[in-house]
């Protein structure tokens, strides 16, 4: 069984690794949810530039209690600031940098991924639809995409699969896996176990898994 | 020139039964609530509402819901309405779901004159069943056709006579796009300026798309996620 505080260990463990990916000028997209809690993790003295497709580059932290602004929320609809330099701009420009290839890495939960980099993160059948918001966008035209989940269900059955089950937001379109679990990169062959987490090995992670991994000649510990 | 109205109702005058309204707004930030307000009085039914959320129950879009008087609605998402989920479980109103990035398109593309663009988002998935498909430089790309409207309902910070807009911050979002997208655009500002008042270099959403402007009144700006940090002094 899961214990809340284990999920927050994990949670961390995801959150810091995503952060090792920044680089100084990225201009960076973060779904809702644990991608969210990236943005405190920016290394020292990196300027990252935040971008919430409701209309916003520059994100910044949320408000001191008291100074909460009804028109400046992100694109889960929390209260947040802005950074020197921000701009603000229509639902229509904020996907057209998005599909235009012109964010660097967009970071997203998922609920399946597959070897050929296919990602599900938006319906359940027989489950209310909620709506797919801006992740089919996202997927479909940030440079990078990164996957923020844990390895596996609450019941232990694996998220990365040989083939999707669930319908997909995106076809092809994820490059990087991060788990509590590993690193995983896809790629043409399939998919790489770059990294692993303290105290597990290759093997652990296979089990955990629903399609073959590659294990990568330079296989590391995952640093956090 | 002058396009201001006396208030919400004189502006909405001309919506009937059937309309189809597009309404600004991302969640409750930047919705037209007068507007809403006014259109949950005046009582409309069987509209098709296009949005990119539906409120939450009893705010916002959430109000024409609750007062039965939207028979379809187009967004991008509707998790924060329960109202909503039971309603189209029920059969009672007609949810079609679109992805952002694309129903943004697909607004601005109605105001600027282009019938279908071919777009990368939803290739391969049950967004693209059914839609034409090419492939431009080695990849696929899906055709989807312009959004339009009866009526717009936009929200400003501030606006002129003529109809010049100016937004403030997020509450943007879809309001200038919608604003193009509709044969009536009626804008509700909160801070109404004579011509001449607003920089010409600053204006959103130049007058040529608002037919008609009120100066809004009560608003509530409520929030819809409250995050705060601690003061760090």
């Amino acid at each position: 069984m899961n214990k809340p505080g284990k999920d927050i260990e994990k949670r961390e463990r995801i959150v810091n690794r995503i952060a090792r990916e920044l680089r100084d000028g990225f201009y960076v997209n973060l779904g809702i949810g644990m991608p969210t809690l990236v943005a405190n993790c920016v290394p020292v003295g990196m300027e990252v530039i935040l971008q919430s497709e409701n209309g916003m580059l520059g994100i910044g932290p949320y408000p001191i209690e008291g100074q909460e602004d009804a028109d400046l929320i992100n694109a889960g609809k929390e209260t947040v600031t802005e950074m020197p330099g921000t701009s603000y701009f229509s639902s229509a420009d904020s996907f057209a940098m998005i599909r235009g290839g012109h964010v660097d890495l967009s970071v997203l939960g998922a609920m399946e991924v597959d070897e050929a980099g296919n990602l599900a993160n938006w319906m359940i059948p027989g489950k209310m639809v909620k709506g797919m918001g801006g992740a089919m966008d996202l997927v479909a035209g940030a440079r990078r995409v990164v996957v923020a989940m844990e390895h596996t269900t609450r019941e232990g059955a694996p998220k990365i699969l040989k083939k999707c089950t669930l319908p997909l937001t995106g076809v092809k379109v994820v490059d990087t896996i991060v788990t509590e679990m590993a690193y995983i990169r896809v790629t043409e062959r399939g998919l790489v176990l770059e990294e692993v987490a303290p105290g597990l090995t290759a093997e652990d992670v296979q089990r955990a898994t629903g399609a073959r991994l590659i294990v990568s000649e330079s296989l590391k510990v995952m640093e956090s | 020139m002058n396009k201001v109205v006396a208030s919400a109702e004189e502006a909405i005058r001309d919506v009937g039964d059937g309309s189809v309204i597009m309404l600004g707004g991302f969640g409750l930030c930047g919705i037209p609530e007068n507007l809403i307000r006014a259109l949950v009085k005046k009582g409309s039914k069987n509209l098709t509402t296009i949005s990119n959320n539906a409120g939450v129950d009893g705010f916002g879009v959430g109000l024409l819901l609750a007062a039965w008087q939207i028979r379809r609605h187009i967004g991008t998402y509707v998790g924060e309405n329960k109202l909503l989920e039971s309603m189209v479980l029920a059969g009672k109103v007609e949810l079609d779901l679109v992805p952002q990035g694309t129903f943004s398109e697909r607004i601005r593309a109605a105001g600027a004159g282009i019938p279908a663009f071919f777009t990368p988002t939803g290739v391969g998935t049950v967004v693209a069943e059914d839609k034409e498909t090419r492939e431009f430089d080695g990849r696929p790309y899906v055709m989807e056709r312009w959004l339009k409207a009866d009526f717009a309902f936009v929200r400003a910070w501030k606006g002129d006579r003529m109809g010049n807009l100016v937004y403030r911050k997020t509450a943007r979002n879809f309001n200038p796009i919608m604003a193009t997208a509709a044969k009536v655009t009626i804008a509700e500002v909160e801070h109404l300026v004579e011509a001449g008042e607003l920089d010409g270099d600053l204006v959103h959403t130049p007058s040529v798309y608002v037919k008609r402007i009120f100066q809004g009144e009560l608003y509530e700006g409520r929030i819809e996620k409250r995050t705060v940090r601690k003061s760090t002094t």
